[in-house]
């Protein structure tokens, strides 16, 4: 039954269409005073009018230092949080409005991998019991046998042992239990996979298998995955698009190839620039270093919000907020910023690699 | 504050080449006995660190290297703690040395940085209080010249408005901010040596690269000697001048920057660079990962410890443990490896053209017997 509903699924020939959209999203977080009488004083505004697309197939990737909202958009975007305003739209539908059944089946559709594969796995619980609470949840494969022969096909999938499914998540490794993650979360046999910094927590020599488990899966099931990681390398290798965020809001969207080797906002040259590169550079690249840590996301700065730190502002960018739009004719990506880098101050501050 | 050491105290930046390092490890043996049995994290290492440079140990959690580095400030000594070799600091041995000696060594003539800045740092106390803290129990001074000297520090480091950060608690601090407070919490006392364990890892690039610039230029200025242990090959890149690769509590490789990068000679160390995408790197290139998981430090395998996990292994590799031998015609670079080192060269000069282990095993010994498969599920022999 699995086989051929996999195989439905990768001949769709409807890669390229959108299947998530995402418009002017908002969450704010209150901040509040007071024990009984709880008033609010402000807001952590930790996405704040986000908006793009994911088209059916490919792995999007957001990228962004800690604080930046980009896990906050993942949550959104499955709904484990509510808007405070904007529309998540799959499959032309706003989630938002789902209920009950409606919002269950939702997360047929939708699944996540979470980062700490120690705290995202019940302790109590066995490996079996885990991967096949989806079905429970779910009402699906019923019968103990057949339950049973699924888990261990799961399994057996994602590089676990099999006889391993009355073991406890104590008895594996790291890597292991991310496995465990990624056999729960393909469980359902979902459209889009988040996986939120799903390698972070592993050892370098582990990062490799998770990493390549997650490629292979979304080839055979033609998975859509959206990808977050603070990892810039990473992140390249994984994604075909991806989203740069600062404090709360998009600052550009462009495919790999394009933002690593022509990022036009300074804040994704800055981050390119910082990435220390496993081998000792020849003559020492001017590194672009930003000074000072980012802004409260409750008190975010005005205009461009990059202007505090951004080495090209100038007046106009603490005035007008730049907005997201094609910089250059040739390149389909975006970026908001309205002095976007040229190409001799890349050449200049990213390592050579990139832009030979 | 010990006589002996005052007349090296500032000698300047210059390095002591060609005399005795500033900090000389032989032979250093660390075990921990638990009740699981015996547990060998630092098996017989050697390495010397010279004021003025840095030497990186890279290896997985478990590798033994942040062990070692405890042992250098005595933080693994214990009933229970088995330390032998010996640690010779500006000619005293640090593994004899009685815990009052250690004790105006620590903190003062070596300095370490920690992981997680959070839980290093005293949440109860002001950050200011606690770098002053590390001025007065080495330094007989007042209370007031012990604040300045704080406030001095959190200047040197890059923190914005010192003379107010002075009195924030940790909390108030982001996790940049947290670092470089203990890296001026270490420089205090102008150590000789700075041991920083993973000191960017929790932190984001952009801090990280502020982060390893601030280390390089303090080092310039100050002209101490820096051991930096991390698993992030790109961070030793950037500020190492000699690496040691640890395996299951083994320096398995060690050579300058230069020679681990263009000529790595141990399987793991091929292990480690072609596991990580790099950006300098084709985009759709396949990554290669280290097949399984690193070894139980109690029953450590046999023979060369990464055999269970080396493609390249021949039956005789898993009786005999390799010796950290100089590599052939590379002056400066050794490994512990069995393999001929021809042999190594082509494997990695067929690993660099993109080919897999699996393939690259060809070149061990072409009648080779059947290559022991190595797939994810060899991760479960546990």
């Amino acid at each position: 039954m699995t086989a051929t509903v996999t195989g439905e699924r990768v001949a769709e020939p409807t890669s390229g269409t959108s299947i998530i959209e995402v418009r002017n999203l908002v969450k704010h977080f209150p901040i509040t005073r007071g024990v009984i009488f709880q008033r609010q004083v402000g807001a952590v505004k930790a996405v704040d009018d986000v908006s793009f697309e994911v088209k059916r197939g490919e792995t999007l990737g957001i990228v962004g230092e800690t604080g930046c909202g980009k896990s906050t958009t993942a949550r959104l975007i499955v709904r484990l949080l509510d808007p405070t305003s904007g529309q998540v739209l799959f499959e032309g539908e706003d989630i938002a409005k789902r209920k009950g059944d409606a919002l269950r089946a939702l997360h047929r559709e939708m699944q996540m991998i979470f980062q700490d594969p120690y705290s995202s796995l019940n302790p109590r619980r066995r490996v079996g019991s885990i991967i096949a609470e989806p079905f429970v949840i779910h009402g699906l494969l019923k019968g103990e046998g057949e339950r049973k022969r699924r888990v261990q096909e799961l399994m057996d999938r994602v590089g676990l042992n099999p006889e391993h499914y009355n073991r406890y998540p104590h008895e594996f490794s790291g890597g292991q239990r991310q496995r465990i993650g990624v056999a729960r979360a393909i469980a359902l046999e979902p459209k889009v996979l988040v996986a939120d910094e799903p390698v972070s927590a592993l050892d370098v020599s582990i990062q490799a298998q998770v990493l390549n488990l997650l490629r292979d899966l979304q080839r055979e099931m033609g998975l859509t995955l959206i990808f977050i990681a603070h990892d810039l390398s990473v992140v390249r290798h994984m994604c075909d698009r991806v989203a740069v965020m600062y404090l709360g809001s998009l600052v550009e969207l462009a495919s790999s190839d394009e933002l690593y080797a022509h990022p036009r906002h300074p804040y994704t040259g800055a981050l390119l620039s910082a990435v220390p590169v496993p081998e000792p550079p020849e003559q020492k690249r001017d590194r672009m270093l930003l000074s000072g840590d980012v802004p409260s996301p409750a008190n975010p700065p005005k205009a461009c919000r990059f202007h505090t730190r951004c080495p090209k502002a100038q007046e106009l960018c603490s005035v007008e907020a730049p907005p997201l739009e094609h910089k250059d004719p040739s390149h389909e990506g975006l970026a908001a910023c309205h002095f976007p880098l040229t190409e001799d101050e890349i050449r200049q501050r990213l390592p050579a690699a990139l832009t030979r | 504050m010990s006589v002996q050491s005052e007349p090296t105290r500032g000698a300047g930046p210059e390095p002591t080449r060609g005399a005795v390092p500033l900090l000389q490890v032989e032979d250093l043996r660390v075990s921990f006995h638990t009740d699981d049995g015996v547990v060998h994290a630092v098996d017989g290492i050697s390495y010397s660190v010279d004021s003025g440079r840095t030497l990186g140990i890279v290896g997985e959690s478990g590798s033994g290297k942040s062990v070692s580095s405890l042992t250098t400030l005595g933080l693994t000594r214990s009933p229970r703690a088995q330390i032998e070799g010996r640690m010779l600091f500006d000619g005293r041995d640090l593994l004899t040395m009685e815990d009052d000696a250690l004790r105006r060594v620590r903190g003062n003539d070596i300095a370490m940085i920690f992981q997680d800045p959070l839980s290093a740092l005293h949440p109860f106390y002001k950050v200011g209080n606690q770098l002053m803290e590390a001025v007065l129990s080495h330094r007989d001074v007042s209370k007031q010249a012990a604040r300045d000297r704080a406030i001095d520090l959190l200047e040197l480091v890059g923190i914005p408005d010192p003379q107010r950060r002075v009195d924030a608690y940790p909390h108030e601090f982001s996790g940049g901010m947290r670092q470089r407070a203990m890296i001026a919490m270490a420089l205090a006392n102008e150590p000789k040596l700075l041991i920083a364990d993973e000191p960017t890892t929790a932190l984001d690039v952009t801090v990280q690269a502020q982060i390893l610039a601030l280390l390089e230029g303090l080092q310039r200025r100050l002209g101490m000697a820096i051991i930096i242990i991390t698993h992030d090959l790109g961070v030793v890149a950037e500020i190492a001048d000699e690496i040691a690769v640890m395996y299951a509590g083994r320096i398995v490789e060690h050579a300058s920057a230069q020679q681990i990068f263009a000529s790595p000679q141990h399987p793991y160390t091929w292990g480690l660079l072609k596991s990580i995408p790099r950006l300098d790197n084709p985009r759709g290139e396949e990554l290669v990962p280290i097949s399984g998981r690193p070894p139980s430090l109690i029953n450590r395998p046999s023979g060369c410890h990464f055999h269970p996990r080396c493609p390249y292994v021949r039956e005789a590799h898993k009786r005999i443990d390799p010796r950290l031998e100089p590599v052939p015609d590379d002056p400066g670079h050794e490994v512990a490896c069995l393999l001929q080192p021809q042999v190594r060269g082509s494997i990695w000069r067929a690993l660099q053209a993109g080919q897999t282990p699996a393939a690259a095993r060809r070149l061990v010994e072409p009648a080779a017997s059947a290559p022991v498969e190595a797939t994810p599920l060899a991760e479960e022999a546990s």
